[in-house]
């Protein structure tokens, strides 16, 4: 096995299992690459099917290629999708910071999504390699009344054996791309030929290497023009991958209060 | 050392679990090698800098990897923490794992599926409690490279003497569980001495160095050569194909293979490997990788059962010993009861015996009945249910378990065979014995007295589309030209037989399942059997079909649309299900799977009881025939 087979087996695994233990399980697609990444893992898990919903929680500031492609690959990849528009910002907690603020009302859409549909299971495409809190994450991760993610007290993993059982009124996020890279990603979407959003490819010296919302996103200076420019740049850059996204940098603690309300 | 290498070719990754005890200066050592690897995000340290400054205290390493804000307010890690760098060779990714006692459950989290530990041990302090701990659960879970640094050595002035006792009496500890160290090096974090590069104030030192050491370590091979082992993980019907999924966790299967799945001893031939967005059909598998496996004969078969080779099954039993960590607040203890996971397995297990208990920080073994948070103690396990398993030392991936205490994972535990026989044999044997009573009367000699052969016409579909009309309008008609016929519904089995048993998803697969043995042994006795029940699942309705057996069974799909059957509603059950009143009703607020293969089909919408009947009667009289010789 490949570097490649070994992660994607792994993620294959973790989707089986989650398709097996959650009986309602959802999963989130934010049109980036790696939620992209996650729908194609979840159709070679189950052998060109997505047997649960695709959620898009959907702040409706996109931009406008996410939604063309949101439109394609859904009707493409068959996927049942449900698109769950955030609450307006000004029901926000107003003690964060503005950028984190705005990213909050995802969370917001997500919990009405989670209480609405009854989901005991939401699928998420975050990495360890991403940022602090993310690293600390488990795969099958316990979120507890209100959605609060407990990170003091998180449950042993090891062995592939997964805490799959809840109390009512709590809910499991699965991480099936936890222990992969931004660069294991790519070389991934490289090798199967996953389509992507083309906002990842520069346009006139500038490449988004992250995408959110249109008003907290910034794009990074960049000549990556194709996918392998992009694996190139990443193997000798040392900007992280989330500098891009205003949310993770107003205040020291931003990014942790907005995960452990619930946040991917 | 910044690192260039081949374009889209990702290099191996070596896992190391960092472990020691609580301020031993773990993260200070990970923070300055991540440094020194040229590693860190650019402004990192920077921004660490500035934190520290703002908070009025001296520059810390560790915070480079703490990024949680309760660490740095509390200064110990929380969690294990997965950080990557390179050398000029692979990529690495450091499981930084806590070593305080609360976060034991954290440690073994980190550690448990790395190629190799690194175990940090304080040169001011030496070996701890802590650090023998460590060594224990590292060979528990089965981590078998093992390194050590020695941190701080700047506080003991480099001194060549100290560092030579700390290394004897790890040494010694790590020979008693059978483990050799690879490496022992004297470090000190603050100023990178001996981590990436060697240290001018270590000249009595003429080991690796932390990131030589690290390099040594050798990736954990799959186990590709052990015996086959894949847990069925599920089976799929999305399509046409009925799919067997699950992983290979040791060995190999190719297509044509002849494979046992236990404990139901089903065998049966790979027809095909299936997979997804391949260039070319799969021939085989091998230990780590997905499967998909379509079979040559349909048996019926549950996630949860093991496949392996008929040469080389797993054992099969209800009762093992094993030795375990424990990780639960309350302690386990004789006559206490849990759910094992083994694999894809899940059981109730007793705690039938407590062995012995061993402190795992002196690791004196003590004869106790309860065994306490953070001992390991060997137990005997009994179980309800026949498991498929191998003891730990032949094979770790099927080998080893964890144990649920209500929601929460509580332990961990390797499985010991040595005493306890392989039932294997003794299932099979039981079986013989049942089929030898039979041979008095055989099946020959029922069709012949009957003259016709027995066998069940399984009638399924939704509520009010005539299952049970059909059912008995043919009972009386075959019954009138001579067949021994008998109809089984819900009311001659939920009187008695199945009276036990209510209307929640568990019961209703119960109750059917009870219907497909009763209808089974009206079969073998020689009866044509007409089952009228809704059976919206399909798995329930192959579980009969397995129980009877294919050649007698046969599925009869009521097809009328729920169109139909809501306009008939003989008894207003639909009008009180979309009120609500009756909750999961099939059809309405409940699934029904439509049969893929039935025998017969029969939409009542367009036929009426007379066609519909000419057409049972011409398929029981072509199926059922006695001739004399068969």
């Amino acid at each position: 096995m490949t570097p490649l087979d070994a992660l994607e087996s792994q993620s294959i695994y973790i989707l089986r299992e989650a398709h097996s233990r959650i009986d309602r399980l959802a999963m989130l697609w934010s049109l980036g690459k790696d939620s992209n990444v996650m729908v194609w893992l979840a159709r070679k898990a189950f052998f060109g099917h997505v047997p649960f919903p695709v959620m898009h929680v959907d702040t409706e500031k996109k931009f406008p290629e996410m939604y063309d492609f949101r439109t394609r690959y859904a009707e493409e990849w068959n996927l049942k999708l449900t698109v769950r528009t955030c609450p307006p910002v000004e029901e926000m907690d107003p003690t964060l910071p503005p950028a984190a603020r705005s990213a909050a009302r995802k969370t917001a859409g997500l919990n009405g999504l989670i209480a609405e549909q009854q989901l005991t299971g939401v699928i998420a495409g975050i990495r360890r390699d991403e940022e602090g809190t993310r690293a600390k994450e488990r795969v099958f991760s316990p979120r507890g009344e209100g959605n609060v993610w407990d990170f003091r007290n998180q449950p042993p993993e090891f062995w592939d054996q997964f805490r799959t059982d809840l109390p009512p009124g709590c809910h499991l996020r699965v991480h099936p791309l936890l222990h992969w890279s931004e660069l294991d990603v790519w070389r991934y979407i490289k090798r199967e030929n996953i389509p992507i959003v083309d906002l990842y490819y520069a346009r006139d010296g500038k490449r988004y290497r992250s995408l959110g919302d249109k008003d907290i996103t910034f794009p990074v200076d960049s000549n990556a023009s194709t996918i392998d420019e992009i694996i190139a740049e990443l193997e000798t850059t040392d900007v992280a991958e989330r500098s891009g996204r205003a949310m993770d940098h107003e205040a020291e603690d931003a990014f942790e209060r907005l995960r452990v309300g619930g946040y991917m | 050392m910044a690192t260039a290498y081949a374009l889209a070719a990702p290099r191996n990754l070596l896992k190391i679990a960092i472990v020691g005890h609580v301020d031993h200066g773990k993260s200070t050592l990970v923070g300055r090698l991540l440094n020194d690897t040229d590693s860190l995000p650019a402004g990192k340290v920077d921004a660490v800098a500035e934190m520290c400054k703002r908070r009025g205290m001296p520059f810390e390493w560790a915070f480079v990897t703490d990024a949680l804000r309760a660490e740095r307010d509390q200064g110990i890690t929380i969690d294990a923490s997965h950080i990557r760098f390179s050398d000029a060779v692979r990529d690495y990714v450091l499981i930084d794992a806590p070593g305080h006692r609360e976060f034991l459950k954290n440690m073994i989290s980190g550690a448990a599926g790395c190629d190799a530990a690194l175990v940090v041990i304080d040169a001011d302090e030496g070996v701890r409690e802590q650090s023998r701990r460590h060594g224990y659960l590292l060979h528990l879970l089965g981590v078998r490279q093992i390194a050590v640094a020695v941190t701080k050595m700047d506080t003991v002035d480099f001194d060549a003497a100290r560092f030579g006792r700390i290394e004897s009496d790890f040494r010694r500890l790590l020979e008693e569980l059978g483990i050799e160290l690879s490496a022992i090096v004297p470090v000190s974090g603050r100023d990178g001495d001996n981590i990436a590069t060697r240290s001018a104030k270590t000249p009595w030192y003429h080991g690796p160095t932390v990131l030589e050491a690290a390099a040594a370590f050798e990736p954990m091979p799959e186990p590709v050569e052990l015996p086959l082992r894949i847990p069925v993980q599920d089976v799929y019907k999305f399509d046409t194909r009925r799919i067997i999924a699950g992983r290979v966790e040791s060995g190999r299967i190719s297509v044509g293979d002849e494979i046992v799945f236990s404990p139901s001893n089903h065998v049966v031939k790979v027809k095909s490997l299936e997979g997804w967005n391949k260039e070319s059909p799969i021939a085989f598998a091998e230990a780590g990788e997905p499967v998909g496996i379509t079979l040559e004969d349909q048996v019926f078969v549950e996630r949860g059962e093991l496949i392996s080779h008929v040469a080389q099954a797993p054992m099969e039993t209800n009762v093992f010993r094993a030795r375990l960590f424990w990780l639960g607040d309350a302690p386990l203890a004789a006559g206490k009861r849990y759910t094992l996971k083994l694999g894809a397995i899940e059981a109730v297990v007793d705690v039938e015996k407590v062995e012995r208990v061993v402190d795992t920080a002196d690791l004196v073994a003590a004869n106790t009945d309860a065994v306490p948070r953070d001992a390991v103690a060997d137990v005997i396990l009994r179980s309800s249910s026949m498991l498929a398993l191998d003891p730990a030392t032949v094979n770790p991936r099927t080998g080893r378990f964890v144990l649920a205490d209500g929601y929460d994972i509580v332990g961990g535990g390797l499985i010991d065979m040595d005493g306890y026989p392989d039932q294997r044999a003794l299932i099979t044997q039981r079986a013989t014995n049942i089929t030898s009573v039979e041979n008095t009367v055989t099946d020959q000699m029922r069709m012949a007295r009957n003259g016709h052969r027995g066998g069940v016409l399984w009638f399924t579909g939704l509520s009010g589309a005539g299952k049970s009309t059909l059912a008995v309008e043919l009972e009386r008609r075959l019954f009138q030209k001579g067949y021994q016929v008998y109809v089984l519904d819900g009311d001659n089995l939920r009187g008695g037989l199945n009276a036990n048993l209510g209307f929640s998803p568990e019961d209703r697969a119960e109750n059917i399942r009870r219907v497909g043995e009763v209808a089974a042994l009206f079969a073998r006795a020689g009866f044509v059997v007409l089952t009228a029940f809704i059976s919206p699942y399909r798995t329930d309705r192959e579980r009969a079909r397995d129980a009877v057996g294919n050649d007698q069974f046969h599925e009869v799909y009521v097809s009328a649309s729920l169109d139909v059957c809501e306009g008939r509603d003989p008894k207003g059950l639909y009008q009180r299900a979309r009120t609500g009143e009756i909750p999961d009703f099939t059809g309405i607020s409940a699934p029904y799977e439509t049969p893929e293969a039935c025998e017969v089909e029969l939409n009542t919408g367009k036929l009426d009881v007379p066609e519909s009947m000419e057409k049972l009667v011409a398929y029981v009289e072509k199926h059922f025939p006695y001739d004399g010789d068969s």
